[in-house]
């Protein structure tokens, strides 16, 4: 089953390092380096949108079509991992 | 150090507040010498204020509060907020003895983000559970003030030969207690453990056999708990690569202010370790001898130096290659390379016997056993 409205599992923080010069996502005694494109996504799991909308609103950002499939995977991994949840 | 090899920030910071502890635990992991810190010679509230401080400008971003029990410190509320408005992500490490539902509250405030409610005496514990007595029923209190406040639920024990076998039982009790991740953390032979070893070493029967239902409750519990069973070294043939690599991301600072690359490294002899009160931390980061000792692999024995899985494991652990093998530089004893590896067959060998393999009483972490071992 796959997410519809995805939100960050309260978890996990998420925050802008400047000594790594990347986001992460903290968590108990933990810590994940995420790359750009996760961080992308990720910073739009606020529970506000459904993946067609965030799939939309990073389209518009990077001026780009067809990133449906690599975000849809990205999410379903993010959800086993259980970084994001049902909003 | 080449600005190549210059190490990344010390990403987890670990305040050992104090080594005053109520409890009296025989795999301690506190220096068999702790009782030479008192409390007038543990840092005060504003020198840990500075450390916070210059060690987040670093990079630092987990920050751990430990101890002894850092309850016992009363400006713990003081730290965890500043910790909190640095940004850093704050973990408090506790038996939960002190854990009162206003202070509760006020670490809530204060913005502490996760709290590690650990078992220290198993066997006891274990009894109480069983029998419903008074402590545990302090422990379900202490577990229903952390769920109360929102704290994810996340519990230690130390698994050992002495309560290996009710491995099931602790399982049910982290589940009576609402746990939802439980670290079933095997006893790491240093400091106090070290001492009682041979009490305290399961047989690779116990072993199995905890592991075995491990798996079965994990299969039967699913993601209502999650857990974790970390396997002693004694019975790897590889070491474990020791705090992720020396002065690689780890960084304690003891209660006296002595900063250290692991919270046993004070063992180690001919190395000083610079103190907060003296030098910066970046100071002590990137540029202490102590810290730069075992960073790369130009302190490495030829053993390691051209071993095909240096990348690993680093050589392993450098306090265990100092206890067991007498020289900090040779590689952990643990690996079946390690020309002391004996050492650990040894004593492996002796858990094998059934019943109790030392007849000698446990030697328990006190402040009077301390000044009798290292007075
Ligand atoms: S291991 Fe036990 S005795 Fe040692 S600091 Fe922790 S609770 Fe105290
Ligand atoms: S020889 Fe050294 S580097 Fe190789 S596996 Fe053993 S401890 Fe690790």
């Amino acid at each position: 089953m796959s997410i519809d409205t995805p939100t960050l599992a309260s978890r996990f923080r998420m925050q802008w390092e400047e000594a790594q010069q990347a986001w992460v996502l903290l968590y108990p005694e933990g810590m994940v380096k995420l790359n750009a494109s996760a961080a992308e996504i990720l910073k739009r799991c606020d529970g506000t949108r459904d993946v067609p909308a965030l799939v939309a609103d990073l389209e518009t950002a990077f001026d780009t079509t067809g990133l449906e499939p690599d975000v849809r995977a990205f999410l379903d991994m993010a959800r086993q991992q259980q970084w994001i949840t049902e909003a | 150090m080449t600005a190549t090899d210059r190490p990344g920030p010390p990403l987890w910071l670990l305040a050992e507040l104090t080594y005053r502890c109520p409890l009296h635990c025989a795999f301690c992991y506190n220096p068999v010498d702790f009782a030479r810190t008192s409390a007038d010679d543990e840092l005060d509230t504003e020198a840990w204020l500075r450390v916070l401080n210059e060690a987040r400008v670093l990079g630092s971003v987990q920050c751990g509060f430990s101890g002894g029990e850092p309850l016992v410190r009363d400006d713990l509320e003081v730290l965890v907020a500043e910790a909190h408005r640095l940004g850093y992500y704050t973990n408090l490490l506790t038996s939960g003895v002190g854990l009162t539902e206003d202070r509760a509250e006020a670490l809530k405030r204060a913005g502490l983000d996760h709290i590690q409610l650990s078992f220290q005496d198993t066997t006891k514990e274990l009894n109480d559970f069983l029998s419903h007595t008074r402590t545990f029923d302090l422990k379900q209190k202490v577990a229903h003030t952390i769920k109360a406040n929102g704290w994810p639920m996340v519990m230690n024990c130390v698994i050992h030969r002495l309560n290996i076998d009710h491995i099931g039982q602790i399982i049910e009790m982290a589940v009576a207690l609402g746990a939802e991740y439980l670290e079933l953390a095997n006893n790491q032979y240093y400091s106090w453990a070290l001492l009682n070893r041979d009490q305290l070493l399961p047989s690779r029967e116990q072993l199995e056999r905890a592991e075995r239902i491990t798996n079965e409750y994990r299969a039967k519990l699913g993601d209502k708990l999650r857990i974790f069973f970390v396997v002693p070294d004694y019975y790897e043939t590889r070491p474990k690569k020791c705090m992720n690599g020396w002065g690689n991301v780890f960084l304690t600072v003891t209660p006296d202010g002595t900063a250290l690359p692991c919270h046993t490294a004070k063992m180690l002899p001919g190395l000083s370790f610079p103190n907060v009160r003296e030098t910066s931390v970046g100071e002590i980061w990137y540029d202490s001898e102590g810290f730069n000792r075992y960073r790369g692999d130009g302190w490495m024995s030829d053993t390691c130096k051209t071993c095909p899985d240096k990348e690993k494991d680093l050589g392993g652990c450098r306090c265990q290659a100092f206890m067991l093998a007498g020289d900090a530089a040779a590689p952990d004893p643990v690996c079946d390379k390690s020309p002391a590896h004996q050492v650990v067959l040894d004593a492996v060998a002796r858990a094998q016997r059934p019943g109790a393999v030392s007849t000698a009483p446990l030697v328990f972490r006190d402040p009077k056993a301390s000044r009798q071992i290292a007075p």
